[in-house]
């Protein structure tokens, strides 16, 4: 990073508003931006698989409370479960002294808690509407094979369903990724932190901005791309001959 | 407590501004992506690549940091244009840009753009020879548009508008971090005074819950208004 | 579809309506000044909503004497400098130290107050001499922008963390959620927002700052856009006569509870 700084460096000294150090602050930026969205989409993952499959469950006290949380958390705006995960915990009087405080003390924890929670419940409703589509005769196949529901579910259902989601989780991707911009609200200097700093240096609202906005639609078009060539191979055999 | 530490006419009025602001944005929004669905299926090309860039462009970037480059560098792109004007006509004129303008327009761009494919969708879903009857009809191009074919893009549309509405609705809450006062502005402000979050940023969660709650039914009303004629096995499937 | 055109008309209407009702000029008689509260004790609102603090009541005491009809516009401190060169109002009187980075975009007053800067930490901290080897590590608030901001980053961003954010009370409530090590003020609005209501709770640690002039340049200057130097004349002049009149002490004592330094050269 420092060696391709000292490249461009030269040709960035007759400008006052990309200097070495506000690219550097952007790099910082992405990087935690990146983050932040890879840690929240995986754990997120993690638990949509369980809660869709409950969530599909016919037993109401199983599917039920699946149902409420994916309802609050999609009915709410992400920046409400933020706040709330940021200031709701801090002010329990001695929290500071507790085990929990390295969770006040870092405003990452606070902002992963929101987002993961926040991606987990829309992941679930992706995954459970995969499920709910797996052809009927698949399922019933599998049981008049001698398959536990648990095997149909691991051997049959959910590599189908799991497919069949790839392209509204690709949505989901890009949704989180902009969502992530509200980071910048809790003090977290991410991508559209970097900029709003650079925009309170220097009173120039269209270089930072734009500048970023530039940077989120690389990301979102690389991981466009990517989907479109994981759902090539892995959806070949959906499409029409 | 029932009244909020003071703040409770405050928030009511902050969910009023909400209110607004999601019902502006969406009407404009619904007109801007009629007008660019339309584009779309036109036969210029380059009306065409000018829409597919304006697409392009808002779904690769997060609402905040639109919000943030319209917000901030609305009043000087409105400047340069209106003193050109100035200098052409000799007047002095100076438009203001203020908060809830930029925010009603920032969320009318943005969600026009998703509404567009919406609409776009729907219309290439309506079947060819429903116009091509209505025009056998008599019907001029407009009426025909008017009795035919829109009603039946709706049916195909509902579904998409419902989900860009939801989103909207949720969205407006970030134009409390550009300093605009809705109920998520006005929730936090107070949890800052007080140290209580829980008090004030639950009753707003709430209050987004309820209005999704409300529109979901309004939405469930209208498409059993324009499925009118397609009463088919769907509903029960 | 007649509905929803109408409707979308009227909309258009109402959003078109907003922004050409508020046509004004410039300059002339009437002067719009902005402000970013809360900043306790130079600007912050009552409960009820109203504007108040030491630059409020010395501002429209100098649009009076001046002869001015000033009008106050509240502004978040991001956008305040852009704002004014965008024409949205015409003056800024918000605590705004007079330095070198900033007049090379705006014109400034004379200083109307000098306020030192000063780090603020909870009373049982460590802290109390300031500089590298003690802040290592250590997580400093400050607002968004200021010369505080301009200072600990150019000094101790390289060993300490650096937070920014919006406001004054913003850095304060994470302070009382112990999450910064210190927060770095104007003294004064240190005093006032942190230990003024909690004199139990926080110190100031370390002396005041008025130096190096690079950042804290010459105290708070009402900031103008570069063409206006006579409504910036006329400011000067009615400063001068509010201070030769006692206006000024007055207002000064209503705030600070003392007389203002003598040793005065504006």
């Amino acid at each position: 990073m420092e060696h391709w700084l000292a490249q461009v460096a030269p040709f960035l000294s007759h400008n006052t508003i990309f200097t070495p150090a506000t690219l550097a602050a952007y790099w910082g930026g992405m990087v935690t931006t990146v983050q932040l969205v890879f840690i929240s989409l995986v754990i997120g993952i993690v638990l949509a698989i369980p809660l869709a499959i409950g969530r599909a469950s016919h037993r109401v006290w199983i599917s039920g409370p699946i149902w409420f949380y994916t309802y609050v958390f999609r009915g709410t705006p992400l920046l409400i479960q933020l706040y709330i995960a940021y200031y709701g915990f801090a002010f329990i009087p001695g929290v500071q002294q507790s085990w929990f405080a390295f969770f006040i003390n870092n405003a990452l924890y606070p902002a992963l808690l929101s987002f993961v929670l926040n991606t987990g419940a829309y992941t679930t409703e992706i995954f459970y509407g995969a499920i709910r589509a797996t052809p009927r005769g698949e399922l019933e196949a599998a049981r008049a094979y001698g398959m536990s529901s648990f095997t149909a579910y691991r051997r049959i259902v959910l590599p189908s369903a799991l497919r069949r989601a790839l392209p509204a989780y690709g949505n989901e991707v890009i949704f989180m990724l902009h969502a992530s911009a509200i980071a910048s609200a809790v003090t977290i200097t991410d991508m559209t932190g970097v900029a709003y700093n650079v925009y309170a240096e220097f009173y120039s609202p269209f270089p930072p901005f734009i500048f970023v906005a530039c940077l989120y639609m690389a990301l979102s078009f690389g991981i466009q791309g990517v989907f479109r060539l994981a759902e090539k191979r892995l959806l070949r055999h959906l499409k029409p001959a | 407590m029932i009244d909020f530490h003071g703040y409770g006419w405050r928030l009511l009025g902050g969910a009023l501004l909400t209110a607004e602001l999601a019902v502006l944005s969406l009407v404009l929004a619904l007109m801007i992506g009629l007008v660019v669905a339309s584009i779309k299926l036109s036969r210029s090309s380059v009306l065409r690549g000018f829409a597919l860039l304006y697409t392009t462009i808002i779904r690769g970037v997060p609402d905040l940091v639109m919000m943030m480059l319209l917000f901030y560098g609305g009043q000087i792109g409105v400047n340069m244009v209106v003193d050109q004007f100035n200098s052409w006509l000799g007047t002095n004129v100076f438009i203001n840009v203020n908060a809830f303008m930029a925010g009603v327009i920032t969320l009318a761009v943005i969600y026009g753009a998703y509404m567009s494919e919406t609409f776009r969708g729907a219309f290439l879903a309506v079947d060819a020879g429903q116009m091509e009857a209505a025009r056998a009809y008599g019907m001029s191009g407009w009426l025909a548009f008017r009795r035919v074919r829109f009603p039946l893009m709706m049916r195909h549309a509902l579904p998409g508008i419902n989900n860009n509405w939801m989103v909207l609705l949720k969205s407006t809450a970030l134009v409390s971090i550009i300093g605009l006062s809705d109920m998520v502005h006005i929730a936090d402000q107070a949890t800052k005074a007080t140290h209580q979050p829980f008090l004030f940023m639950v009753p707003v969660g709430l209050g987004y819950l309820a209005i999704t709650s409300v529109s979901e039914l309004a939405v469930r009303w209208l498409r059993q208004r324009y499925d009118a004629g397609f009463h088919t096995a769907k509903r029960g499937a | 579809m007649k509905k929803l055109l109408t409707v979308s008309m009227l909309a258009a209407s109402v959003v078109a309506g907003a922004g050409v009702a508020t046509t004004a000029s410039a300059a002339g008689d009437n002067v719009r000044i902005a402000t970013n509260v809360p900043y306790e004790p130079m600007e912050y609102t009552k409960p009820d909503g109203t504007l108040t603090g030491f630059d409020i009541d010395l501002g429209d005491a100098l649009c009076k004497q001046a002869g001015l009809h000033c009008s106050w516009v509240q502004q978040d401190w991001n956008g305040i400098i852009p704002g004014l060169m965008a024409r949205k109002y015409d003056a800024i009187m918000s605590s705004m130290t007079i330095n070198d980075k900033r007049k090379k975009a705006v014109l400034f007053s004379n200083p109307y107050i000098v306020v030192p800067s000063a780090f603020f930490v909870p009373t049982d901290s460590p802290l109390h001499k300031i500089d590298t080897a003690t802040l290592k590590g250590k997580k400093i608030g400050v607002q968004r922008g200021t010369v505080q901001d301009d200072y600990v980053t150019d000094k101790y961003g390289d060993d300490a963390v650096i937070k920014r954010y919006q406001n004054a009370d913003d850095v304060a409530v994470d302070m009382s959620a112990g999450r910064l090590d210190a927060a770095f003020f104007d003294q004064i609005t240190g005093q006032s927002t942190l230990i003024n209501p909690h004199p139990k709770k926080y110190r100031q640690a370390g002396p005041d700052l008025t130096g190096p002039k690079k950042y804290f340049g010459d105290g708070f200057g009402i900031a103008f856009r570069k063409n206006e130097q006579d409504l910036a004349a006329k400011f000067n002049k009615a400063l001068k006569t509010l201070k030769d009149n006692g206006t000024y002490a007055k207002i000064y004592k209503k705030y600070f509870h003392k007389a203002p330094p003598a040793k005065d050269d504006s």
